[in-house]
């Protein structure tokens, strides 16, 4: 197993308005709306920079879809910025049909992401957002795990013409991307080589998946990790060449089993490579209050749920 | 003016027959609305807006124009072939498969004219906005137009941009509400009253004019001085009464043309109503 140290943790959040501030250095035609979350999803470095390139809404999400998708039509690189559930399910049809009917090249920046948003609760921890995205056609889905990948990701999206769906978080989480990696829109991350078992990952569980691993490993499994940042197109080749090396696959991800990566993954390999396949994801639940650690073990998304899922789906591959 | 009040009635004459010939056409779609704001979008397109037929998305130095209630579609697409957008002819092909002239207007077909979709209501004017503010950016002095219709302001997001548009001077924006009175359950008083839209557009800061939207002198004098309020720091409302259906009697001021299109003794009918001033397509 490649060994992955840390030295600091940081919010996937951070990275967002970090990678923010560098594409708007980067492109004057970047510019930036908040739905009354300026703080919260880390913006302020680039309102002080670009004031006239903010745009303050209000607690107006609808009209703040709106509004991106008409600035596209001058040039602008809108990068929209509120909690994943008011990014996705508040406006899905502000977004099915001015940004992505109309293929606008709007960024939804969607923080606060599932269950470890923690003791808000379930009105805010939105466990539905990837399948409500990655349904509409035409949009890019990524789902980041680290502050530096989600850094790399925002000024990636800026050079991307078309509209995107950026998913990160709010906890504070280990930083073990390369802080100099350049982000591949659609591109698979090969995280470790192995042969019994692939493991693919999003979000905040490719750091589970490490540490899994790390374990599976002193039990002498030796497990492919593949980070699927981008669920939207999906690298299928990294997939299928994975799978066809270890013959089982466990899926994990902080979403609702349905319509997540995992039902991406199924649906791939149902055509192309039918392969016993476990699902590390909420099972069809709401969230509820209590800390990032708590909910993520209540619900099954630990490194332990991940071992166990790597056991179960070995076995039903006679491994 | 580019075109004296005769000419464009003339013109507003000709895109009527379009609109019931284009609905007959295909059995279905929004004549009533569509009607109604013939007037209105002939006086935009060929006297008021600046623009280039040589269709551009980003429309730099031209003034833009967005219908939000994307059902009076029939409109907006006659008026665009007369315009020059796009030969007359294709108008034949209005909600047939494989036509570029979707039933509700949309760019995914990417048909000359058009730069956002719309029909699922109440989102228009956000979108009139947020091009007006890239304009700004742009230092574009060019104006932003939108079309919206009267029952169409039920829908929440509408409030969420009237609220918007004048505390942060969106100044180069003239949009238009179809004050017809009509919806598809029946009048607008009766499903869910508006009460006083003046009132509630001035309480939110907006600078509202009236017009007769039926009346192409009154037309094309309002959407110019609309046009002379532009750059003074509110964005401006053009309360426009219009009667839905207008033009072909047995269609006016009722509700029950909002989505039916006429059969074949009715187009001619409505036909004999309206002269031929260019040719049909």
């Amino acid at each position: 197993m490649k060994k992955y140290t840390y030295t600091e943790k940081k919010d996937t959040r951070s990275g967002f308005g970090a990678g923010l501030l560098e594409a708007g250095k980067k492109n004057p035609e970047v510019v930036a709306l908040c739905a009354d979350l300026v703080g919260s999803l880390k913006m302020d470095a680039f309102i002080k920079e670009f004031p006239e390139r903010f745009f303050q809404i209000g607690i107006a999400e609808a009209n703040m879809i709106g509004i991106a998708a008409g600035l596209t039509i001058g040039g602008k690189i809108p990068f929209t910025g509120t909690f994943a559930n008011f990014s996705t399910g508040r406006v899905y049809d502000q977004i099915r049909q001015s940004v992505a009917y109309s293929n606008k090249n709007v960024k939804i920046c969607a923080s606060h992401a599932g269950l470890t948003l923690g003791e808000d609760g379930a009105t805010h921890q939105i466990l539905e957002d990837i399948g409500l995205m990655k349904m509409l056609p035409g949009m890019t889905v990524i789902n980041t795990c680290d502050y530096n990948q989600t850094k790399a990701a925002t000024i990636a999206i800026a050079e991307f013409e078309g509209p995107v769906y950026l998913r990160f978080g709010r906890p504070v989480i280990p930083v073990f991307t390369d802080p100099d990696q350049k982000f591949e829109i659609g591109k698979a991350w090969m995280v470790n080589e192995g042969t019994d078992v692939t493991i693919v990952a999003t979000g905040h569980m490719v750091w589970k998946a490490i540490e899994a691993g790390e374990k599976l490993a002193e039990m002498g499994i030796d497990a492919e990790i593949i980070n699927i940042h981008t669920i939207k197109p999906l690298d299928e080749e990294a997939i299928l060449k994975s799978i066809k090396k270890t013959g089982c696959v466990v899926t994990a991800e902080e979403h609702n089993k349905f319509g997540g990566l995992g039902e991406s993954v199924a649906r791939l390999l149902s055509t192309e490579l039918p392969s016993p396949q476990e699902f590390v994801a909420v099972n069809d639940s709401f969230g509820e209050s209590g800390t990032p650690d708590q909910l993520m073990t209540k619900y099954g998304l630990d490194t332990i749920n991940i071992i166990e899922a790597v056991q179960k789906v070995m076995k039903r591959a006679n491994k | 003016m580019k075109h004296t009040i005769n000419e464009l009635e003339d013109i507003a004459s000709q895109v009527r027959r379009d609109i019931v010939r284009m609905v007959h056409g295909c059995q279905s779609g929004h004549p009533g609305g569509s009607l109604g704001c013939a007037d209105f979008m002939t006086a935009l397109y060929f006297d008021v807006m600046n623009y280039s037929t040589d269709f551009k998305m980003d429309g730099i130095g031209e003034d833009l124009f967005f219908l939000s209630n994307g059902h009076i579609s029939p409109v907006f697409y006659s008026v665009l072939a007369r315009a020059g957008y796009f030969e007359v002819s294709e108008l034949a092909t209005f909600r047939k498969l494989n036509s570029r002239l979707q039933g509700h207007p949309t760019t995914h077909e990417h048909l000359p004219g058009i730069r956002i979709a719309s029909g699922s209501l109440g989102q228009g004017m956000s979108v009139a906005i947020g091009a007006a503010q890239a304009k700004k950016l742009n230092k574009d002095k060019s104006i932003i137009y939108s079309l919206h219709g009267d029952g169409e302001l039920q829908e929440g997001q509408n409030w969420e941009a009237i609220m918007y548009a004048p505390f942060n001077k969106v100044d180069n924006l003239i949009s238009t509400i179809d004050y017809n009175g009509q919806q598809i359950d029946g009048p607008t008083e009766k499903v869910l009253s508006l009460e006083s839209l003046q009132a509630k557009f001035e309480a939110f800061g907006w600078h509202v004019i009236t017009s007769n939207g039926n009346d192409m002198d009154d037309i094309v004098k309002a959407l110019h001085y609309a046009k002379s309020l532009t750059g003074k720091g509110k964005p401006i409302l053009n309360l426009m009464s219009t009667i839905m259906g207008n033009g072909v009697d047995f269609m006016m001021g009722s509700h029950k043309w909002h989505g039916v299109a006429p059969n074949d003794e009715q187009l001619a009918t409505a036909l004999a109503q309206l002269n031929t001033t260019l040719k049909d397509y």
